[in-house]
């Protein structure tokens, strides 16, 4: 996978993963023209259009879109399974999740997504194991107030 | 996401960890190990001993990450594949537990057992069986039980059956498990689901030439895809159609067709027409057939036919000899009810032009001969002349029709009269047309006839018209430039006896209205590349397509790796110099694998 974008109806970006190194200006100019064309398709389209040289791979869970580049050896309908097991990953962990949870906890969703994927490529396919590690990782940054010594 | 001097320090600590017993550690080495190879192929080597029992891990995170891996260096490497050869027994194993094994709720999706797992293992297997028999015979079982075995209710199982689909088609599989995997795609075909009609036409479209016969068995479904709702479906449709057709099947074909033609977007006209035409010209059963196929399309899409279909229409009506009278009174009632759509006019009023006299004696055999008299004939052509909706070129077309019915019909006077009023047209072209003919009525009648005369049976020669791009070896051409008006095709030759030279033949054509001179063609490839250019056919790019500049380079890619190319153009063109550069990605796979 090259870059994974999740964004709003109204376009406004909520998540932005970059799995190859462009500029900054490449990236935004990138994500403006994705964003176009893939809010400009109707809702009978299929799932997957062809931009520049890459496969987008898109799919809207309510009021978020989940869109994917990958490469043309890439399987289109696996990578719409990989994008299914992210959404099953927050809804896990976020308990029912909505587009306001990853707003409020964006950073958490990023640990989600690497714990997920890594440079591209699934590195745990078990759903257990990415929630066991992200509770780990939740358990370490809880800070205990020390207590006041009178 | 580390730059290639970060991954050449870091690599020695990500070998190690790649043996660490920590298998939450080992699984993100070795994708961090997949980078480093990305960026600094030369490290590969580094990683190999690290590899040796990768494949026999319990842990599913890290046995993922490690066929990834492993399907990285055997890319990008033909040494590391076959070295990795050896593995296909033990990844046919674990491909085999995981369909038979029981439910295990940790990596099931939807009653499939790691379907990640299951599409890199096929993705792999993919790429050691290419080319390879004994590697391709071990992998026949496993890849016939998956394909039917797995589950299609769901997306997910679908997914695993195109991997193996596509694992089928590139490796050497023997012809039954072929036909198993195109019948699996015209299954995918019938799917509710547009996602998967659409991988499907994509799948066929790739396989279409190799497996023809079998393909050709789906084309029922395949017509019914274009009447899809979906945008990317028709087109795959369209083009899969295409390469469908042949002569048994072309009346049928082309009644389909044309009734796409008839409804389908604009954005499809253009293509679809194109399509047509060449179809019609390789099968038509009878040359009366071919000219209403040609009708058809000129009335129902004409404005959307490419300017270059024109010449090429006329030379084809020309050497029908015998239709010539059904021909011109066709067209002449198409201009009656419609003279908006350009392509057909232009080839209408050359017809009249030449073929007049058929039209006013009533000549026709193939159906009822139309009543109409020379006036009425000039009556339409200079309707043309006058009209709004004619460009210069219609007009162009119409004023030398106009003249050559000075020798086929008797009413000479009115003809000098038009054109001689023309002889002060605002229009250049047009004006210099008429003073010419007005000359030819003056000083040079006597030649009159003899310039007019019938038109000759044209030779098709090689540099009549755009040259059609053909695939050559089975390796599809691709258009590597195109932008005002230059259009630069490559086909490729996979060179023998050196497999690892590719051999690419430039084809630029121009279709504007002005030649382009001075025309240079330059390439630059990357480090891993070695680049010769040969010397070109010529340095003029006629304009109009009338002719094509042509050049071969030859590309030498031991690694195997990913053919990309930057181009440099410079030529004169109306006086101005123009220079352009282009990078070109979209090479054909078959190109330098």
């Amino acid at each position: 996978m090259q870059f994974m974008l999740l964004f709003s109806r109204q376009g406004k970006l909520r998540l932005q993963k970059w799995y190859v190194p462009l500029s900054d200006k490449e990236k935004k100019k990138i994500t403006r023209e994705l964003v176009q064309t893939v809010l400009a398709r109707k809702p009978k389209m299929c799932s997957f259009l062809e931009w520049r040289d890459l496969k987008i791979v898109y799919k809207r869970y309510a009021s978020l879109y989940f869109c994917c580049a990958i490469e043309d050896q890439d399987n289109e309908l696996i990578t719409l399974e990989i994008i299914h097991r992210y959404v099953e990953l927050l809804d896990k962990y976020f308990g029912s999740v909505c587009e306001l949870d990853i707003i409020f906890n964006f950073e958490k969703a990023y640990f989600i997504l690497d714990e997920f994927l890594l440079g591209g490529e699934a590195q745990e396919t078990s759903k257990k194991n990415v929630l066991k590690a992200i509770e780990q990782a939740d358990l370490l940054q809880e800070v205990r107030p020390a207590p006041l010594k009178p | 996401m580390g730059s290639s001097e970060m991954c050449r320090d870091l690599a020695g600590e990500v070998e190690k960890l790649l043996k660490t017993s920590n298998s939450y550690l080992r699984k993100k080495a070795a994708l961090c190990a997949v980078h480093v190879i990305r960026k600094v192929p030369e490290l590969m080597e580094m990683f190999l001993p690290a590899t040796k029992n990768l494949l026999s891990e319990k842990n599913h995170g890290v046995l993922h990450t490690s066929v990834v891996l492993l399907t990285e260096m055997c890319e990008r490497s033909p040494d590391m594949l076959a070295h990795f050869r050896k593995l296909v027994p033990q990844l046919v194993r674990i491909l085999k537990n995981l369909i038979m094994s029981g439910y295990s709720p940790e990596h099931d999706v939807s009653g499939i057992s790691d379907p990640f797992l299951q599409v890199r293992i096929l993705r792999l297997l993919r790429i050691l069986g290419k080319n390879d028999d004994d590697s391709s015979e071990a992998m026949n079982d496993i890849l016939a039980q998956v394909a039917t075995n797995t589950e299609t209710s769901k997306n997910v199982g679908n997914a695993i059956l195109y991997e193996t689909v596509l694992t089928i088609m590139d490796i050497k599989s023997e012809s039954g498990l072929r036909v198993l995997a195109i019948n699996i795609l015209g299954r995918f075909l019938l799917n509710n689901d547009k996602n998967i009609r659409y991988v499907a036409l994509t799948s066929l479209l790739k396989t279409v030439q190799t497996d023809h016969n079998a393909v050709q068995r789906h084309r029922s479904t395949i017509v019914d895809c274009l009447k899809d709702l979906d945008v990317s479906i028709k087109r795959r449709a369209m083009e899969l159609s295409f390469a469908l057709v042949n002569g048994n099947n072309i009346r049928g074909m082309m009644k389909e067709l044309l009734y796409f033609l008839d409804s389908c977007d604009p954005e499809f006209k253009a293509d679809c027409a194109s399509g047509v035409f060449l179809a019609a010209e390789k099968y038509a059963p009878s040359k009366r057939w071919h000219i209403d196929t040609i009708m058809r399309v000129l009335t129902t899409a004409g404005s959307y036919v490419r300017d270059d279909s024109v010449p090429n229409l006329i030379q084809l009506i020309t050497n029908s000899v015998e239709m010539h009278a059904y021909t011109v009174q066709r067209l002449y009632k198409a201009l009656l009810d419609d003279i908006s759509q350009q392509p057909l006019v232009q080839v209408a009023s050359w017809c009249i032009g030449e073929y007049g006299d058929l039209l006013v004696s009533g000549q026709c055999e193939e159906e009822e001969p139309i009543q109409v008299t020379e006036d009425e004939v000039l009556d339409v052509l200079e309707g043309l002349l006058v009209s709004n909706l004619s460009t210069p070129v219609t007009r162009g077309y119409s004023l030398t029709a106009i003249m050559k019915l000075s020798t086929r019909f008797s009413s000479v006077n009115r003809i000098k009269k038009v054109v001689s009023i023309y002889g002060s047209s605002i229009d250049v072209e047009l004006q210099q047309r008429a003073v010419e003919y007005n000359a030819l009525f003056k000083k040079y009648d006597h030649m009159r006839p003899a310039l007019l005369e019938r038109m000759p049976i044209m030779e098709k020669t090689a540099s009549n018209g755009p040259t059609e791009i053909v695939q050559t070896n089975g390796i599809p051409s691709m258009t590597a430039y195109n932008k005002n008006g230059l259009k630069i095709d490559f086909t490729f030759e996979r060179a023998n006896p050196n497999p690892n030279i590719a051999v690419i033949t430039i084809h630029a054509t121009n279709s504007t209205e002005a030649e382009m001179t001075d025309f240079v063609f330059q390439a630059a490839v990357p480090k891993t590349f070695q680049l010769q250019l040969l010397s070109p056919s010529s340095n003029v790019v006629p304009a109009l397509n009338q002719g094509t500049v042509t050049q071969v380079i030859r590309v030498l890619n031991p690694q195997k790796q990913q053919l990309r190319m930057r181009i440099k153009l410079t030529y004169t063109h109306k006086g101005s110099a123009v220079q352009d550069l282009a990078e070109v990605n979209n090479f054909p796979p078959q190109s330098w694998q």
